[in-house]
């Protein structure tokens, strides 16, 4: 965006909207919103405690492993769901089901399955995030060009390999699609997890921060993770970008 | 009705046994209730290119996918090399219509791709592959994609990787159907030099009259619903004279319009 002729770099209207903050902040008009200044402060002084680098670590661990979960399940199933039209009609309803029902509600009855621990959250990381991985794969596989298809079996390629060496490929700008809005919803998964099941991990800071009404604490910790989901994205943007040069190819 | 017809082109043309590389024998094919082919028989000579040429819909790109093993014949069989055919195998490599290239690799990793399957090791499958490229006019494209090259280009990288499997037979779907007129042209003169040099068999798919007339040694040609052979055509003396001739001798001619005169009723 250009503004008086100066080219303003981007994202620069956060800027904006952090003044804006800070001007609410400081009118004291609500305790809910403390001044972004008090919030840059606080994040720097929590960000190196002991609770908040174990926050950190079992969000990381329960995050990281759904993630992992969702990718190492989800992408196979979806290829196997384009490829196979019997499979394609036995999971589509179900996948489609949980990618819209409200999974939080889901939350208890994991509990009682899986118990009050570790388990239980990466689970509902996995729920958030595995049904639009599983989908996008599906729909990859799916507008894939039948003449590579017919090109690998012509030149010998088991069912196998061709999976690995055509179907993979051919769907990865869709796969890494998928990936990216399942990453997205598996922060929010991760935290809802931790809130509902166990208090450990953010889901603890957080129910400490707003109980005691410690809300530059809770802004400061929310920022964080805002962060994070966004750099994990902007990642996986990048990695998209970079195949997104055979998309339109295949 | 169509059987007599063969014997009796096939006893004009064959002065002596022809020794045949593919036999297509009482093939037919439905497609639930459509009919595709119907106890379509056809010998290709070893060595030779046999052009497929008719109509859109006579089943000629099917012909060639039952003969490749991606399709199974409703009922009759193919044979290569005096063995049935059960599915793909590497007595055969294909050339197809839209190249069908693996956009995410480059051309060599393309070209040498039938041998990676095969499991020739890296360095080996390259050194193969390298040979084609220049083969085929690719030289220093090595490390290009797809999406860099033209589509005659491309089609050259999908020659490379059929010749480097090194099939007896190859098969070409309308493979210079998606390229522009020059770069055809270009590619009906290399075509013609690769059956002289390379001892293989060329079966050809085409709808296009001049070229099946240009580049064929046997000419089928298929009319539809369902689908089966109506004649078969040996050009004869023009193709010894020389590329540029061909287009311009009287024979040459004839053929171009006696096959439009048996086609011209089924074109819709």
């Amino acid at each position: 965006m250009t503004v008086f002729g100066y080219r303003l770099p981007a994202m620069s209207s956060l800027i904006l909207w952090g003044i804006l903050w800070e001007i609410v902040g400081r009118s004291g008009l609500t305790f809910f919103i403390p001044p972004l200044s008090d919030v840059f402060s606080t994040l720097i002084s929590v960000i190196g405690t002991k609770p908040f680098l174990k926050a950190l670590s079992e969000t990381a661990y329960a995050f990281s492993m759904g993630v992992l979960a969702s990718i190492l399940i989800g992408i196979p199933v979806g290829i196997l769901m384009g490829k196979n039209r019997l499979l394609d009609e036995l999971l589509l309803p179900w996948v489609n089901m949980f990618l819209s029902a409200p999974l939080t509600a889901l939350v208890p009855v994991l509990m009682v399955l899986f118990g009050f621990g570790m388990k239980s959250i990466i689970i509902t990381t996995t729920l958030f995030a595995i049904w639009i991985i599983i989908l996008n794969a599906r729909a990859g596989v799916m507008q894939i060009n039948r003449s590579l298809v017919e090109m690998a079996r012509c030149y010998g390629a088991t069912p196998l390999v061709a999976f690995y060496k055509i179907y993979f490929w051919a769907a990865l700008p869709e796969i890494l699609a998928g990936v990216r809005i399942g990453v997205i919803r598996a922060v929010k998964g991760v935290i809802i997890g931790q809130l509902l099941i166990s208090i450990v991990g953010f889901g603890a800071l957080f129910e400490l921060y707003a109980n005691n009404f410690l809300m530059a604490h809770f802004w400061a910790v929310l920022l964080v993770l805002f962060a994070l989901a966004f750099t994990v994205s902007e990642i996986l943007a990048y990695l998209e970008r970079r195949v997104s040069y055979y998309a339109a190819s295949r | 009705m169509v059987m007599p017809q063969i014997k009796e082109v096939a006893g004009q043309a064959g002065e002596s046994p022809v020794d045949n590389a593919v036999v297509a024998r009482g093939v037919s094919k439905t497609y639930g209730t459509v009919e595709a082919l119907r106890n379509l028989s056809l010998e290709f000579p070893r060595g030779q290119l046999t052009s497929l040429l008719g109509p859109s819909g006579c089943g000629k790109t099917t012909l060639l996918k039952i003969i490749a093993g991606l399709l199974e014949p409703t009922s009759g069989e193919i044979e290569v090399n005096g063995k049935p055919v059960k599915g793909p195998g590497p007595d055969r490599a294909f050339v197809f219509q839209d190249f069908a290239l693996m956009p995410w690799a480059s051309v060599i990793r393309n070209v040498a791709f039938g041998l990676e399957l095969r499991g020739v090791a890296k360095s080996e499958r390259e050194a193969i592959a390298e040979k084609y490229i220049r083969e085929v006019g690719l030289s220093g494209f090595e490390k290009a994609y797809p999406h860099e090259l033209s589509g005659g280009m491309r089609q050259r990288v999908g020659l490379a990787r059929a010749l480097s499997v090194d099939a007896d037979v190859l098969l070409m779907d309308e493979p210079f159907s998606a390229v522009d007129e020059q770069t055809r042209r270009k590619f009906q003169e290399d075509l013609l030099r690769l059956v002289e040099n390379e001892s293989k068999t060329f079966i050809f798919v085409t709808h296009s009259i001049e070229e099946a007339v240009y580049v064929s040694d046997q000419i089928a040609i298929l009319l539809p619903r369902p689908s089966r052979v109506s004649e078969i055509i040996r050009p004869g003396g023009f193709r010894q004279k020389g590329a540029d001739a061909i287009r311009r001798d009287p024979e040459y001619l004839d053929i171009v319009d006696r096959i439009w005169a048996s086609l011209r009723s089924y074109v819709d």
